[in-house]
């Protein structure tokens, strides 16, 4: 048992900066580029690590504590989201709930951060994260919902344990849906195009990024990588459920990396081909998700 | 046992006599009635510990029994009347505002008073009694500064609500009454819920608590009446004079047997809309105390939809639903209990230190208010149901519910379960956002007005309470294993349901709970480790030569408080997306020429039922009222014809039957 589960903090701690860097290859790759080494992510923690940070004269401890909160909980998020080769370290009836809404715990902490500086960029970026993430909030739900429903099964492990492969067999279409809703919800989550774009930098436009428009050298690489580890759960919770295998062996194992780099490739071509939504559609897109979701549900009455 | 129950609904209602009697030296009288209030809330508690830890129910006079039901109130009464009158010494003192904090004790004592005995009421009137002693206490607090026409008003909307209220619970009782043969509820238990007797309660029972209780559509006098009563009395209401609709709900269905699903479907319809539309109002709001009150319309929608799917597990036989409903439902009475009146005990700190409590004339508290401003963000925190706190507790424990509902044959509660849960995340979603701005535009940021600039720190005395209360808050939190046992025996005494049937669900519930305890542990691990982690990197790193500078504005170099983000452009984007049920008033700013001269932007937010149907009926009302005295109150003829008219028309009626 515990060498599982320190495998599973070791994939949990390690992966996710490589998740971004397959994103911004797959983009380079798109745009003619060379881009960046796979392993730039890392790099740039490291060297934010050793910098000094400037703190604006408007802030006080709550703008400190915005990005420890925040990675805190999104690390403790991942304690209960089975990898490739281990199960949840953590696993019980319901912990879903908990999943979700430590993610809104790390939301609340950066938006406060940001609403900290003063200054309106940070407070406008604030404004439409929360009002996204409110509308992805039921999506989520009602996805996890489908996932429930069709295992039979009411926490995360079960969900994706050996039900899962079982389930897809006579609900492929409802489970199918939902991982599309899914996905949509993983790209607004995430803040990526088509609901934000990481890359930009005009303020105005922005969405997560212009959130953390004030901090630097460690409290950045504290957010950068709760980014990094954001995504990289989703992307192993869409992994776990498109590819539905079983626990321990060591082809779970690789199937799992091979989903995560899928996952990370979509993203990048997703970047790559599509252009970012205007922020009155961006609503539309996520009670799309969720509607989709909620016809999965019906699809799984019969 | 049964001489603690009559303390503590003796020493609420004697304090304010205190405070009168001792009223020479005003600062020994008002710690006089605060220590009587406290004392009584210290009775209170340990009768409510001796239920819920196994004891048996406890009869302390004809009419007088408290049970698990009642003590789970009794514990919110208890925790908030305390802390309230704590509060009441630094906020209201005796010493400096005189003869209207006597008053504000009298009632707030016997309004606290009124409560305890309506929680331990084993009969009807008694519990009659009791609920109009709260009643109009609260009325008489509501009304506290009274000169204000506003808060007349408020006071005023509030005592016809609640004597609405009032009469349909006397038509109630006297149905239930009239069934049973007496006015004990021991005699009414097992009446049948299914007839027309049970449609009929239900429907009064449903106007006349949900009335109390604030739930949408009969909410409309409780922000008004809330926002207008003193900051500590604000604390009691939305804590837990609300909750007595709530209690009076459950103590009436508990009664009745085999409640008709439909009973549980249309609760968790009304839970649904006042948990959504309650947030979205609250996000519209500029004025935190009105924010806040619409935030307890949200809370009491959640803890509804609880009760809902309770009833919807007792209708089936379906212990776990009951189990896991009734636990949401309950522990939600006292979170929100909690941290509501830790919220609006903030708001009046607030109000206190800055002199006002409109949300865009405040900013930047966090540093002059340091103290304050943690425990309100804990509040904060606590109420959008975030972990580790125990708002995200009971809200787990009702998406518990939904979840084994949804595992069950049959579509009908899959149905349930497909509604409740995005509910309860949409809910949860915009109660985040609500809470990041007024954090962030009360605590956070720069000054936006000369009060908030020069604010001051609360006394120890407002302090201590809502450390108190934030504390009770971070315990339930942290540990939510210990409330399920007693949980389960309220459950039991409610559904009248085997202690042990309950046993299992509540065994599985305590497994996940110790989950989130473990999860708390490691949240609370990785924030040590990081802290620790970025203090040790800060430390060794090379200084930035200004290592304070202004916040970066794009290259502008004087940016000013009035261009940080207020709260009504922080609440916009989430507010338009509820235009077909908030109707804003705005009226915009007309910019012409290319030097414009100065205007203002004004925007107003109508409550959709009170200014939109109900006040626009009355004054039609009104009018008609006035033309028909008019016409008819000129001439003793018209007079008399109306007398002759009425006559016939009895007349005709008594012998068409």
């Amino acid at each position: 048992m515990l060498p599982r589960t320190l495998l599973h903090l070791a994939e949990l701690l390690v992966v996710p900066p490589l998740l971004l860097g397959v994103v911004n290859r797959t983009k380079s790759v798109f745009a003619g580029r060379v881009g960046p080494p796979l392993l730039q992510p890392y790099f740039d923690l490291a060297k934010l690590l050793r910098k000094g940070a400037v703190y604006s004269r408007t802030t006080s401890w709550v703008f400190r504590a915005g990005p420890v909160v925040g990675l805190a909980a999104i690390l403790s998020a991942g304690l209960l989201l089975g990898m490739g080769g281990a199960p949840a370290a953590i696993s019980f009836t319901g912990d879903f709930v908990l999943f979700a809404y430590l993610l809104g715990l790390a939301r609340f902490a950066t938006a406060l951060a940001a609403l900290d500086t003063g200054s309106s960029f940070e407070g406008m970026g604030a404004a439409r994260e929360v009002t996204f993430a409110s509308l992805a909030e039921p999506a989520l739900f009602l996805c996890l919902l489908v996932f429930a429903r069709a295992t039979g099964a009411l926490s995360l492990g079960g969900m994706l344990g050996p039900a899962l492969p079982a389930a897809w067999a006579p609900a492929a279409a409802a489970l199918l849906l939902a991982a599309i809703g899914l996905f949509v919800i993983a790209l607004a989550e995430n803040g990526r195009i088509p609901v934000d774009d990481p890359g930009t930098h005009l303020e105005l436009t922005m969405i997560h990024e212009v959130m953390v428009l004030d901090h630097g050298g460690p409290d950045l690489a504290l957010i950068l990588y709760g980014a990094a580890l954001k995504l990289f759960l989703f992307g192993a919770l869409l992994s776990r459920l498109v590819l539905g295998f079983g626990e321990g062996a060591l082809a779970s194992e690789a199937l799992f990396l091979v989903g995560l780099l899928a996952f990370a490739i979509g993203v990048g071509v997703v970047e790559s081909a599509m252009a970012r939504l205007r922020m009155i559609r961006v609503p539309q897109l996520l009670v799309g998700a969720s509607v989709l979701s909620a016809f999965a549900l019906v699809l799984l009455l019969r | 046992m049964s001489a603690l129950v009559l303390a503590a609904i003796a020493l609420p209602a004697a304090s304010g006599l205190a405070a009168a009697a001792l009223g020479g030296r005003p600062g020994a009288a008002h710690r006089a009635a605060c220590l009587l209030v406290c004392a009584g809330a210290a009775s209170g508690l340990g009768v409510a510990a001796s239920v819920l830890l196994g004891g048996a129910p406890i009869s302390a006079a004809p009419g007088l029994k408290v049970d698990g039901l009642s003590a789970l109130f009794l514990v919110a009464i208890a925790a908030v009347s305390a802390a309230g009158a704590v509060y009441g010494l630094g906020y209201h003192p005796q010493a400096s505002v005189g003869a209207r904090s006597v008053r504000v004790q009298l009632w707030y004592g016997l309004a606290v008073a009124g409560m305890a005995l309506l929680a331990a009421a084993s009969n009807a009137t008694v519990f009659l009694v009791g609920w109009e002693v709260m009643a109009l206490a609260n009325f008489l607090l509501v009304q506290t500064e009274h000169e204000r026409p506003e808060i007349r008003g408020a006071a005023f909307l509030y005592l016809a609500a609640t004597h609405v209220g009032t009469l349909a619970l006397f038509a109630l009782f006297a149905l239930l009454g009239q069934a049973a043969g007496s006015f004990d509820f021991a005699a009414m238990e097992g009446l049948r819920a299914d007839g027309p007797l049970g449609s009929r309660v239900f429907a009064l029972a449903l106007l006349g608590f949900g009335l109390k209780a604030g739930l949408m559509p009969l909410h409309f006098w409780l922000p008004p009446a809330h926002a207008a009563a003193p900051s500590h009395v604000s604390a009691l209401m939305s804590g837990v004079v609300v909750k007595t609709g709530i209690y009076g709900l459950l103590r009436v269905t508990g009664l009745l047997d085999a409640p008709p699903a439909a009973w549980g479907a249309a609760l968790l319809g009304l839970g649904g809309i006042s948990a959504v539309l309650g947030v979205a109002f609250a996000l519209a709001q500029h004025d935190l105390k009105r924010l806040l009150a619409y935030h307890t319309v949200e809370n009491v929608g959640i803890i509804v939809l609880g009760v809902g799917l309770a009833l919807l597990g007792r209708s089936r036989g379906d212990p776990a639903l009951v189990l896991l409903g009734f636990a949401g439902a309950g522990l939600h009475v006292v979170n929100h209990a909690l941290f509501k009146s830790l919220l609006f005990l903030g708001a009046g700190s607030i109000q206190h230190g800055a002199g006002t409590r409109e949300l865009d004339r405040l900013g930047g508290l966090a540093r002059r208010m340091p103290r304050t401003a943690l425990l309100f963000l804990l509040g904060a925190a606590a109420i959008s149901a975030l972990p580790p706190l125990n708002g995200f507790v009971s809200e787990w424990f009702v998406y518990l519910g939904f979840l084994a509902a949804m595992g069950r044959p049959g579509g009908d509660l899959l149905a349930y379960a497909a509604f409740g849960v995005p509910v309860l995340a949409l809910a949860g979603g915009l109660a985040a956002a609500c809470f990041a701005k007024v954090v962030g535009v009360a605590f956070l940021g720069s000054a936006r007005s000369a009060g908030a600039r020069d604010a001051h720190e609360a006394p120890r005395s407002m302090l201590v309470p809502m450390g108190f209360l934030a504390s009770a808050c971070l315990a339930i939190g942290l540990a939510p294993p210990a409330v399920l046992p007693p949980l389960a025996r309220a459950a039991a005494a409610w559904s009248r349901l085997d202690p042990a049937a309950l046993a299992g669900p509540a065994a599985r519930a305590g497994e996940g709970a110790w989950g989130v305890s473990l999860v708390a542990a490691a949240l609370a691990a990785a924030a040590g480790v990081l802290v620790a982690l970025r203090r040790r990197r800060l430390a060794t790193a090379p200084r930035a030569a200004p290592d304070r500078v202004p916040t970066w504005g794009c290259g502008f170099a004087a940016p000013t408080a009035r261009m940080q983000y207020t709260a009504s452009s922080f609440a916009d984007l989430l507010v338009s997306r509820f235009s077909w049920a908030i109707f804003r008033r705005e009226a915009a700013p007309r910019i012409d020429g290319p030097f414009p001269g100065p205007s203002e932007l004004r925007t107003e937010v109508p409550d959709t039922v009170l200014d939109l149907v109900l006040l626009p009926i009355a004054r039609a009302y009104g009018r008609l009222a006035t033309r028909a005295r008019l016409l008819f109150l000129q001439r003793v003829q018209f007079q008399m014809l109306l007398v002759l008219l009425t006559l016939v028309a009895m007349l005709v009626l008594a012998f068409a039957r």
